[in-house]
This record gives structure tokens, C-alpha cells and sequence, in this order.
């Protein structure tokens, strides 16, 4: 008896009035938003695999050099900037803050490097391939939609973490955000290169085409 | 009260470790397009593909996103119903596959 008296008398993380994952509410916020992004960019990848399953004649426009080329140079500009965000996460929890805006700055710049890369790549297939997201000379045009929505979409979470990752950086040399607010902008940076590191393979690997 | 005992918690992983899965990443990409210059077969490829995206966004989740620092309860909220929704999209997989076959010929 004595026993199940102290099981019920200890306190429980459940009981409420404390936070059961020991995070502030911010950060659970994030992640609950990374989740259902993360849903979206699954269907949009669903949908162009499926596109691409039920159309036997999917062009392969990627030639290894340069476009293979020069998309593995976007996933390293992408893949480094997490590397650096990690690093300005890790300054910031040590009180770091001009360590921490460098840091975002390099971020920034990583990803402000991706943007113009990714873009010059659009005009290219626009304006050279005569792809939009209606039509293509290969006759598939479900191949400009579905391409143009995916890498679409993921552009624009970039842009908008460039900004958010701007007004993040100058608060901080203003003194202005906590290391937990760092961790959130990070947060959100890392699922940004995470979502890419799924449309890479799916999108260009598997349409590349050698000789 | 117990905040301070979480900034404790937070020191998981040093820059060295990150600059460890870094170059896994950097590493594991590299294979990814060796294996698209190589032209494997197209299931061959989508499988190891597919299989290498989800280390590396595995790699990403735990290091980078700090999740393996966290408490489990976090993960299991968050995590077992992505995969479970993630899964169900794989239900139209038989549609996709029937539809070539199924077109009126030209």
C-alpha cells in the first residue's frame, strides 16, 4: 500500500502548471510549424513523383555539367549555412552577440548565395529551355508545373528566412533577442536545408543526364 | 526553479561535432551525385536515394535541430505522426503506376 501512496504523491511533468517537453513555448511553436510545412513539401514532392511515374516520357532537361554541377553547388551553399547557423546558436548561448551576428551574417550570406544561384538556373530553363509552368518543348507540361511549384515554394521559405534571419541578426547586435530566439530562427533555418536535402536527389539527381 | 538546470542541458554538442556532421553531409551528398553520373538503374537509384536523403535529414534533425538533446517526449509528440502521414501519401503510389497503361493509344 505504502508504495502506491508515493507513486501517486510524486509529481508528474503531466500534472500541468510546467512544461513537459522543458522547452519554452516558442520553440515547441516552431516545431509544430515545421511539421505541418514539412507535410506540404511531402505532397508537392508526392505530386511531382507521381507526375513523373504517370508520364513515361518525363524529360531529364538536367545536364551533369554544368546544371548537376551547379545544383550540388547550391546544396553545398545551403548545407554550409546550416553549418554556420549551428555555430551562431552555439555563440549566442554563450553570450556571444557580435560572434552570433557574424555568425547569421555568414548564414545569410550562404543562403543569399543559393537564392541567386537557384535563380539564374530558372532564367536559364526559362529563357534558354522555353520551360515555363504551362508548357515545355518536350510536351510534358506537368514537369514545368510540378518543377516550378516545388523548388518555387522552397525559394520562397529561403527569401523568407533571409529576412527573418536579417531582423534576427540586427536585433542581436542591438541586444535586443534571447538565446532561445536565436535556436528558433535556427530552427526554421535547418528545415529550409533539410527540405532541400530531399528535392535535390528527387528533382535534379533523378533527372540528370550524362554525355 | 528549474530553468537553471535546462541551460545546463542545452550545451549538447560542441562545434566540433557539428563540423563532424557537416562533412558526413557534405560526404553523403557527394555520393548522391557520383551515383547520378554513374546512371544507375532508375529504382536502384530512387531507393538508395531516398534512403540516403532520410540519414542526412536525420543528421540534420538531430544534430543541427538539437532534437536528440531533447526530451523524448517532444519526439514522440512531434515525429511518429509525420511519418504516419508521410506514409499515407504512399496510397496513390498503384493509381500513379496504372495510369501509363490504362491511356487510350494514339
Amino acid at each position: 500500500m505504502s508504495s502506491q501512496v508515493s507513486v501517486a504523491a510524486r509529481p508528474s511533468v503531466w500534472d500541468g502548471g510546467q512544461s513537459p517537453y522543458a522547452t519554452n513555448s516558442k520553440k515547441f511553436g516552431m516545431w509544430l510549424f515545421i511539421i505541418s510545412d514539412s507535410l506540404t513539401f511531402s505532397a508537392l514532392l508526392f505530386a511531382y513523383t507521381y507526375s513523373r511515374v504517370t508520364n513515361p516520357d518525363w524529360p531529364k532537361p538536367f545536364d551533369f555539367t554544368p546544371a548537376i554541377i551547379f545544383s550540388t553547388v547550391m546544396t553545398f551553399c545551403l548545407l554550409s549555412s546550416s553549418l554556420t547557423m549551428v555555430m551562431a546558436v552555439n555563440a549566442m548561448n554563450h553570450g556571444n552577440r557580435k560572434a552570433t551576428a557574424g555568425w547569421i551574417l555568414a548564414t545569410m550570406v550562404g543562403g543569399g548565395g543559393f537564392v541567386v544561384l537557384h535563380l539564374s538556373e530558372w532564367l536559364k530553363l526559362i529563357n534558354v529551355e522555353h520551360v515555363t509552368a504551362f508548357d515545355n518543348p518536350w510536351g510534358v507540361p506537368l514537369f514545368g508545373g510540378t518543377f516550378f511549384a516545388l523548388t518555387g515554394l522552397h525559394m520562397t521559405h529561403v527569401i523568407i528566412g533571409l529576412i527573418y534571419l536579417a531582423i534576427m541578426g540586427q536585433g542581436v547586435m542591438r541586444g535586443k533577442f534571447k538565446a532561445e530566439d536565436v535556436e528558433v530562427s535556427g530552427l526554421y533555418w535547418h528545415f529550409v536545408d533539410l527540405v532541400w536535402m530531399f528535392i535535390f536527389p528527387l528533382v535534379y539527381l533523378m533527372s540528370a543526364r550524362v554525355g | 526553479m528549474s530553468t537553471h538546470t535546462e541551460d545546463a542541458a542545452h550545451v549538447g554538442a560542441t562545434p566540433v561535432t557539428f563540423a563532424k556532421v557537416w562533412i558526413v553531409l557534405l560526404i553523403l551528398t557527394g555520393v548522391e551525385v557520383l551515383l547520378a553520373y554513374e546512371q544507375v538503374p532508375t529504382m536502384i537509384m530512387l531507393t538508395i536515394l531516398v534512403g540516403l536523403s532520410i540519414i542526412k535529414a536525420a543528421l540534420i534533425i538531430a544534430y543541427f535541430m538539437h532534437l536528440k538533446f531533447e526530451k523524448l517526449s517532444l519526439f514522440l509528440t512531434l515525429f511518429p505522426m509525420l511519418i504516419f502521414c508521410i506514409v499515407l501519401m504512399l496510397i496513390f503510389l498503384g493509381d500513379a503506376t496504372r495510369i501509363p497503361n490504362m491511356r487510350p493509344p494514339v
